[in-house]
């Protein structure tokens, strides 16, 4: 966990004091909902269909019990006993009021939480790796950069009133957890040659309209010298980034029309002639973030313990432990994954009593810390395998016990139509629909690591590009159509997936996935060749032809 | 019709005849031409106060004058969620 000194708490209460004055100059009329908008976005305040929407940030995905209990606070006190977890490591409510925002955002502030810069064209929550820390060969804990630039680019003038908005991802394994090629900067931290930390830098990703896989602008970045370098990049995206055209601000459009290399150049340029401004990270400073992570007391454990031996004769937690339950960098402890896509549920939902129950088990068996992962799912990262047993039987009470983490049940959605105000077609019922058709465990086990992304329009926050199968909602003459694309993957080997053929109506859609999976399943050439992997192998062609053949 | 979110708690409502708004589609006035809901939209984005991202809408008139949302974005926003959600205890 990450400790906030006086300056952050100060920081996050001045915030409140000055929303609170905003909001209450809206309802009496004193601001326009003009002069207002640029406010509440930039307090994670959006309007969506039905109400407003409140968008909450969870640093580099970490929180401990007590404030997960707050986010459980807000969703009962204020909203409908709810909330969504997203693929930013954010946590959004749906039906908050205007009114009642202030004393939410109160809450939150008691312990340390915000909504600052979760929306509005500035750089947002800087995400990480949900196993951060306690990932097997990891290089180091990345959060600690993470903070590092959440430190320096919150409220930074001169990133405020960016042309778009900017997200930076960073992952320290060589998994990448983070999806840090879709990201507008991806920072990937190893060690060189000479065993210096640094950054390998990734520019120009990212899905929307117009999508990229980032690209490699700098092979090795110091440590020291990040805070700097990023900024350079940011600066010569504050000047050369478009503002005449929203579907053209993005910096990924910025590095593809000028090309990488003349991109590069120009931040080069702007790094050298920036000089020294106060940005090369000190030995000491980089120390005292990273002297702010407390880190448990872990125990001397057994890799075996006995629990874990008897527990092994319960197929039903065999199978929990196969699909939820990760190594750990410690030899006794795992890290546990709790999937938030139950059968027939929206996605990346956790009730109020959920998150309360999640807090009471993170201090019972994770030393009180929980994390968020960008598949929306929760995870309790310090779980002693002894507890194993005891946890499974925990969770699966409070519904948290799904058997399918990285199956074909286990879908990134956006809220799409039901409640986004952007969205041209339902994403959740379609998800609900595949939870139920794949419903089984043991076909979903047959079928194997199968990630299924839903977006409900082009803007792309269910990540479709980059789904094993990607399915995108568009609208046709009113009605309701489905784009399908496979063979994308938003892993350390990132890339787009290719579209099979014309939109599908929306009744369709659960069938035609279920032929695109039946065709994996006859055509793989060993149980173990993934479906994505399959895809790679043979291209689009069988499955275009499984699917249209009869359409 | 002429539809928006209320200010203060962002519900869905609907401008009326009486130049107001009210959460129930029933309520809401229906113009028939193109300078008529102009018209509307006008009046109704000058209440800035009580109502935030007006604009025009599709409806449905159906037997007997009953007023049905025009397309599946204003039936989720006056019906509500087509999913199933988590159970909540009350």
């Amino acid at each position: 966990m990450y400790a906030y000194d006086e300056l952050d708490r100060t920081l996050i209460n001045e915030r409140v004091s000055e929303f609170r004055d905003q909001v209450k100059r809206r309802l009496s009329g004193e601001l326009t909902e003009d002069e207002f908008k640029m406010l509440r976005l930039q307090n994670g305040v959006y309007l969506q269909l039905h109400a407003y929407m409140f968008r909450v940030a969870i640093p580099y995905g970490t929180l401990s019990s007590k404030q997960l209990r707050a986010l459980a606070r807000v969703g009962r006190r204020y909203d409908r006993g709810y909330g969504h977890f997203t693929t930013r490591q954010n946590i959004q409510f749906n039906w908050i009021k205007l009114a009642e925002l202030p004393d939410a955002l109160a809450d939150l502030a008691e312990v340390g939480i915000h909504a600052m810069q979760t929306s509005g064209n500035n750089m947002r929550n800087v995400t990480s790796d949900q196993w951060a820390g306690v990932a097997p060969g990891e290089v180091e804990d990345p959060r600690i950069w993470s903070e590092i630039l959440r430190q320096h680019t919150t409220l930074h003038p001169e990133f405020s009133f960016l042309p778009r908005k900017f997200k930076i991802a960073i992952t320290a394994s060589e998994h990448d957890r983070a999806a840090i090629k879709v990201h507008d900067i991806g920072l990937r931290l190893y060690k060189n040659a000479e065993g210096e930390t640094g950054f390998e830098v990734l520019v120009g990703g990212g899905l929307g309209r117009t999508p990229f896989i980032g690209k490699t602008i700098k092979p090795f970045v110091h440590g020291r010298d990040i805070l700097s370098y990023v900024e350079a990049i940011l600066r010569v995206y504050n000047q050369y980034g478009r503002r005449d055209n929203i579907y053209k601000a993005r910096i990924k459009i910025l590095v593809h029309e000028l090309g990488i290399e003349k991109f590069a150049r120009e931040v080069d340029d702007e790094w050298k002639q920036m000089g020294d401004v106060g940005l090369t990270l000190d030995h000491s400073v980089i120390e005292e973030v990273r002297s702010r992570f407390s880190y448990p007391a872990y125990e001397k454990l057994p890799h075996m313990p006995d629990e874990l031996k008897q527990a092994a004769h319960d197929p039903l937690f065999e199978r929990w432990r196969r699909n939820s339950v990760f190594p750990h960098k410690v030899q006794g402890y795992s890290i546990v994954t709790l999937s938030l896509k139950p059968v027939g549920a929206p996605p990346g939902d956790a009730t109020s009593d959920q998150m309360d129950a999640v807090a009471d088990l993170a201090d019972r068996y994770s030393f009180g810390e929980i994390r968020v992962g960008h598949e929306q799912n929760l995870c309790l990262p310090h779980v002693a395998k002894r507890d194993l047993p005891q946890l499974w039987k925990a969770l699966d009470r409070i519904g948290l016990a799904t058997p399918n983490v990285n199956l074909v049940t286990d879908i990134i959605a956006c809220p799409g139509l039901d409640y986004c105000s952007l969205a041209n077609a339902r994403s959740i019922p379609i998800a609900q629909e595949l939870t139920r058709r794949f419903a089984n465990h043991d076909t979903a086990e047959l079928i194997g690591r199968l990630h299924i992304n839903i977006s409900g329009c082009i803007n792309a926050c269910g990540h479709h590009h980059v789904g094993h199968i990607g399915i995108l909602g568009v609208e046709k003459n009113g009605e309701e159509y489905y784009q399908i694309t496979i063979g994308g993957r938003a892993d350390e080997g990132a890339q787009m997936g290719t579209l099979i053929g014309p939109a599908i109506p929306y009744a369709e859609v659960a069938d035609v996935i279920e032929d695109i999976v039946e065709a994996y399943l006859a055509l793989r050439d060993r149980p173990e060749e993934l479906f994505v992997d399959a895809v790679k192998r043979l291209g689009v062609e069988p499955f275009k032809e499984r699917v249209y053949a009869t359409r | 019709m002429v539809t928006a979110n209320r200010t203060w708690d962002g519900v869905v409502i609907y401008r009326t005849a009486q130049q107001g708004w009210s959460a129930n589609l029933s309520d809401a006035v229906i113009v028939r031409t193109s300078d008529e809901a102009r018209t509307l939209l006008g009046e109704a984005t000058a209440d800035d106060v009580g109502a935030i991202g007006p604009y025009i809408a599709p409806v449905e008139l159906k037997d007997g004058g009953e007023i049905k949302p025009g397309n599946l974005r204003e039936h989720i926003r006056s019906e509500g969620l087509t999913i199933d959600l988590l159970p909540v205890p009350a």
